[in-house]
């Protein structure tokens, strides 16, 4: 392999593994406050990307107008899924809820195929995102490197918002004692909510990236990345932000690398990358950055 | 509850006795009856010669099904006789079901004692038909059903379009002769079929007319990144690369090459064939190639048979265009003419013999050849992307 070549797999590698970790970082969220898989988080992203497609074709709206529209409206969205399928289930066991989530998940999917119909819908280019700029042999979209900055930006804004904000130290405090944070006067369900507000404005950043990567929208665009970002989630051990982005960045590395090393490989990518990451795991088994904890799913 | 031996001995009885009428009624039971048949409508056609015909005509596959049939039944205006006997057409519409293309082509076995069956649109109804059409021993040519599970094993069951697979060749062909190609990559799906079965047929008509295969890589199925794999392939540096793949992988694939740098040629199969690909792969799928059948309305350098029909399309019906699939309809009618003519005999068994041995039989389709596996070989037909408009480039004949 020539050293361009290396090169340019450590870009195709960085794109798609900041991408994974930018899903991740909402997945890790809701799970170290809540305790809760949400697995509807991959169908919240691609709703945003539906939005996006929708305000810019029929609406015709700039693009900073649509993607700020676009994500307040997902953020919205988030909370009402909240309101509607996993507040009523607080008090019943953590395995409720989980059901709940693939529900809503399923219920999104669907809904999604009935009113936008299964065939892939085209995501609008933003040029100054997606021209090639090149080094010689080597070509990186400016995604490659915008999608980093933005998610290191937004890890920096979340952990800034977790440890320096009242709103911050309520959350930190529900995931440490919900009822104990409760009697201290806390409006936990409001804090509930803004979590999931954030963690859906999250997965709307993403999927809009990942439209403009990857530019085809259909209903079940987010299964997939949903999947992978919930395993990068893991990996960096789920709850810590830092180690969302982390594993999604190495999950990234590890399935660009296997087929750059091993192009004989390349149909069973996920069959080799699984086995490294089981076997990461089995050496750190709250992830690379996880804290211990009593209780998990 | 428990069971006293007694309703257990009768249980079972009651059993057997369903498992006998079953196997009675089904098709072993069935074939007896055809057999008998079959010497029946040997003896019966004297002055007339029947060829049935099960296409949908309603249901999921009716239009489809109507393209065909309007297209059979424009051969059979054309030519109305054939060794001084009338031809007359046998028409039962097999509702886009399995039972009920079943049942159709019992009926024309067995009431209408019919000499060949033309059949059918859809791949999953002419496995039906076709396993009743084999135990009564009449030839059946199918339309355009392109699964190669329709004739496999089967001594009376042909058809007249080219399996999904043969579509490689013709890729290969092209990228040989029209685009001076040395070498080639592949980039396949490897979880479809449809997919390695096309690559396969490619590399191996590739290779077979001195062509090297530089490349050879897979993806999975709701793969979107496919950077690594073309990295890979563009180091490599062919002169083309063969995509069998699904229309939106297949843009996704196409743009993501052109932003890694990739200048050489892409090639891929039927199922690209959708407007979409334009929409979502922009100018990177500018200059795509892709294999169909070779017919269109619109094509250049048509054959003169094409030229034929097309204009007797026009005059019968000059509210639409012709398409693929009528071309499919007429050129089964015209085939089995031509094995009858060549048996000089309009036994079924004798038409049987004479349509496995067809050789370069000139269809509105192409030359076609019956292949071994009894599916025909023929001409592929190159359209291409251009200005954002699909266009139907050439044709080409693959070895």
């Amino acid at each position: 392999m020539s050293f361009d070549m290396l090169i340019q797999h450590i870009f195709n590698a960085l794109t798609l593994g900041s991408l994974y970790g930018l899903i991740a970082i909402g997945y890790t969220m809701v799970y170290g406050i809540l305790r809760l898989i949400n697995f509807a988080h991959g169908d919240i992203f691609m709703i945003s990307a539906y939005f996006v497609f929708f305000l810019i074709t029929l609406l015709k709206l700039p693009w900073i107008v649509a993607v700020i529209l676009a994500i307040a409206a997902t953020a919205f969205l988030g909370v009402l899924v909240d309101r509607i399928a996993y507040r009523p289930l607080r008090e019943a066991p953590r395995i409720s809820a989980l059901i709940s989530a693939i529900g809503v998940s399923f219920f999104i999917e669907n809904i999604c195929l009935v009113l936008f119909s299964g065939v892939p819908k085209p995501m609008p280019r933003l040029n100054m995102l997606v021209t090639v700029i090149q080094f010689g042999n080597i070509r990186i979209l400016p995604l490659a490197i915008f999608v980093p900055i933005i998610s290191f930006l937004l890890v920096a804004a979340l952990l800034w918002m977790l440890y320096k904000t009242p709103p911050g130290l309520a959350m930190r405090a529900i995931s440490e004692d919900i009822e104990a944070t409760r009697l201290m006067g806390v409006k936990v369900d409001r804090i509930i909510a803004l979590t999931f507000g954030l963690g859906s404005a999250l997965a709307a950043a993403a999927g809009i990236m990942w439209a403009l990567r990857y530019p085809q929208i259909h209903p079940f665009m987010g299964v997939f990345p949903g999947f992978k970002a919930f395993i990068a989630a893991v990996l960096g051990g789920i709850g810590s932000v830092q180690g969302a982005m982390i594993g999604g960045l190495l999950l990234g590395f590890i399935e660009i690398m296997i087929i750059a090393f091993f192009p004989e490989l390349s149909g069973y990518r996920d069959a080799f990358a699984f086995v490294l990451l089981i076997m990461i795991l089995f050496v750190k088994p709250t992830g690379l950055l996880g804290e211990k904890l009593e209780d998990k799913i | 509850m428990k069971l006293s031996k007694k309703s257990l001995v009768a249980f079972f009885v009651v059993l057997i006795a369903i498992c006998v009428a079953l196997f009675y009624f089904s098709d072993f039971g069935f074939k007896k009856l055809a057999t008998q048949s079959e010497t029946d409508s040997a003896v019966s056609s004297s002055d007339t010669v029947k060829i049935g015909v099960y296409l949908p005509v309603t249901g999921g596959n009716a239009i489809g099904g109507q393209l065909e049939l309007d297209g059979v039944r424009l051969a059979h205006k054309e030519a109305p006789t054939v060794l001084g006997k009338n031809v007359e057409i046998v028409f039962v519409d097999n509702k886009s079901d399995k039972v009920e293309a079943a049942n159709a082509v019992k009926r024309l076995v067995n009431k209408d004692k019919v000499n060949a069956i033309i059949g059918t649109y859809g791949s999953s109804l002419a496995m039906a038909g076709g396993e009743v059409a084999e135990s009564a021993g009449i030839p059946m040519v199918g339309t355009s059903c392109t699964n190669p599970l329709v004739t496999m094993g089967k001594k009376y069951v042909f058809r007249v379009c080219f399996i999904d697979p043969f579509q490689g060749a013709g890729a290969a062909a092209f990228a040989k002769e029209e685009l001076n190609a040395q070498t080639a990559a592949c980039l396949i799906e490897v979880t479809e079929d449809y997919s390695v079965g096309l690559a396969s047929f490619f590399e191996r008509s590739f290779t077979e007319n001195g062509g090297t295969i530089v490349a050879k890589l897979n993806y999975q199925k709701g793969d979107q990144d496919f950077t690594a794999q073309l990295t890979e392939i563009i180091s490599k540096n062919p002169d083309v690369l063969y995509i069998p793949a699904n229309f939106a992988e297949g843009a996704i694939i196409m743009r993501q090459a052109r932003e890694l740098g990739a200048n050489f040629n892409i090639l891929g199969g039927d199922a690209m064939d959708n407007p979409e690909i334009v929409k979502i792969g922009g100018d990177s799928v500018e200059g795509f190639s892709y294999t169909t059948f070779a017919y269109a309305p619109e094509m250049p350098n048509m054959s003169p048979i094409a030229t034929k029909f097309t204009e007797n399309w026009k005059e019968a019906h000059p509210d639409k265009d012709p398409n693929a699939l009528t071309a499919c309809g007429y050129d089964s009618y015209m085939l089995i003419l031509d094995a009858i003519k060549r048996a000089n005999s309009d036994e079924p068994e004798k038409i049987t013999e004479a349509l496995a041995a067809t050789e370069n039989f000139p269809g509105v389709t192409g030359n076609t050849t019956i292949n071994d596996s009894h599916d025909a070989e023929k001409s592929v037909g190159i359209m291409q992307i251009k200005d954002g408009e699909r266009i139907f480039l050439t044709v080409v004949e693959p070895k």
